[in-house]
């Protein structure tokens, strides 16, 4: 079937291509994803009975540390085993221009004509959790699509990144050597989602010191009941380091499943993503809403002139959108 | 939210200049589209593949090696292999006049000479993806 055939198939058709291993119907489930179109939530009713097989992996981190090509060593030790690997690389959309620039790729060559292989560029598209808005359902395809494995790479800012930690089962945290001095300072939050951390361009000086910086305040931050985040030394561009830390991940692993924490793992996701969908809703539902704006613009004026406050138009803008109806019937029905 | 224009920005060959590829990436970018960037040295087969997993509108091919008569209708032939054949395959490089319009006879898109303005090849992308 031509692609131009694809793109205005059925959703339903496109989920059993995909089910049948269908290359191309997955890359066009994706965008339909992406683009949040109305057929969005058919598609994710279709295809999730088929996921909850594929073990999601995240790789976070600032920016500069390698996470591109551990991402792409990872992935080949993993192809070494037969294990197949769904990857996507989020970078930021600009907030100016609406557009982004995906070179995350550019490390991933060694992979990129694996069939056993799919990987996936997704720009932000306005959100800030380090991760795309429908990064999920994305993965949800990959898992249907049945890959074995999961890999996500964050945008890399290298703080509240807090969205992998909903959307991985085992979150791991790239640093490198020169971060060791930055670690006391840095932003609450990225330590403490870290379930293995990795200190990469190890091969640098000043390593050893990053690792036993990093452990002296996991120390004094970690809390997870039986599970010590390890601390480990990687030159991803030699290899270097990569089997152990697939060994590690895989212990991780089956300290999830020993303690009941992967079911766990798979409720806090779907309450994240029920939860993301309201919120959704109401934002679209308030600000898809001409009058509104329309309204905020005279306000803004009103306000900046002396007249009223932030406080009261917000009050105002609820009861024109009947937030204020609503909970009143609520409360009725109780 | 609306759909946005998705492309590849790749650089088949062996030459090493990839200064043409990273302007247009980044002024294509600023027009508010999302740019997969591949890299140097890349295959009409890896090319093709990338284009398929990433679900692009448009590939755009930098090439400057004097390889264009092999490598543009090779990725055409691969992408209708593949059935990516509404797939836009656009690009640019030191192209004489009538290899253009004989790749263009074979289906290829619009080729950019050195020197063309950004905004030439923003206003074909959006002109040809919107029809």
């Amino acid at each position: 079937m031509d692609s131009r055939n694809l793109k205005s198939g059925k959703s339903k058709e496109l989920v059993s291509k995909l089910l049948e291993g269908d290359r191309l119907a997955a890359a066009r489930l994706i965008s339909i994803i992406e683009d949040d179109s109305v057929e969005s939530s058919d598609i994710v009713r279709e295809i999730f009975p088929h996921t909850g097989r594929a073990y999601r992996i995240g790789v976070t981190g600032p920016p500069g540390v390698g996470k591109s090509t551990l991402v792409d060593r990872l992935t080949v030790t993993l192809r070494g085993e037969g294990v197949t690997v769904g990857i996507i690389a989020v970078d930021p959309t600009s907030p100016f221009s609406g557009g982004a620039l995906l070179g995350d790729r550019v490390r991933m060559t060694d992979i990129g004509m694996d069939d056993g292989v799919f990987i996936r560029s997704m720009a932000t598209r306005g959100n800030l959790g380090g991760l795309a808005k429908t990064t999920s359902d994305v993965a949800d395809v990959f898992d249907a699509f049945g890959k074995d494995v999961i890999l996500f790479e964050t945008v890399g800012v290298g703080q509240s990144e807090l969205d992998i930690v909903e959307a991985a089962d085992t979150t791991v945290v790239v640093l490198v050597p020169e971060s060791g001095d930055s670690v006391q300072a840095m932003k609450a939050g990225l330590m403490e989602i870290a379930d293995i951390f990795v200190v990469n361009k190890a091969d640098r000086e000043g390593a050893d010191n990053a690792v036993r910086e990093i452990e002296v305040i996991l120390d004094m931050t970690s809390d997870q009941e039986g599970w010590t985040v390890p601390v480990l030394k990687t030159v991803a561009h030699e290899g270097d380091g990569v089997d152990a830390l697939r060994r590690i991940i895989d212990q991780h692993y089956r300290y999830l499943a020993s303690k009941e924490k992967l079911a766990e793992k798979r409720r806090k996701r779907v309450r994240a993503a029920t939860v993301g969908i309201v919120q959704e809703k109401l934002h679209s539902r308030v600000w898809n809403d001409p009058r509104i704006e329309e309204f905020l613009k005279k306000r803004v004026d009103e306000i900046t002139t002396g007249n009223g406050t932030p406080h009261s138009a917000a009050e105002e803008i609820l009861h024109m959108v009947g937030f204020y109806n609503h909970s009143e019937c609520m409360k009725g029905e109780q | 939210m609306a759909q946005k224009i998705r492309v590849l920005v790749a650089k088949p060959g062996l030459d090493g200049h990839d200064r043409g590829a990273k302007v247009i990436a980044a002024a294509l970018r600023d027009a508010g589209m999302e740019v997969i960037y591949t890299g140097l040295h890349q295959t009409p087969e890896m090319v093709v593949e990338a284009a398929l997993q990433e679900d692009v509108d448009v590939i755009g091919l930098s090439i400057l090696s004097g390889a264009h008569m092999t490598v543009f209708p090779r990725v055409m032939s691969l992408l209708n292999e593949k059935g990516l054949d509404n797939v836009l395959l656009t690009g640019g490089g030191i192209i004489p006049q009538k290899d253009m319009d004989a790749l263009e006879r074979m289906g290829v898109g619009k080729l950019f000479g050195p020197g063309t303005p950004t905004t030439e090849i923003i206003e074909y992308i959006r002109s040809s993806v919107a029809h």
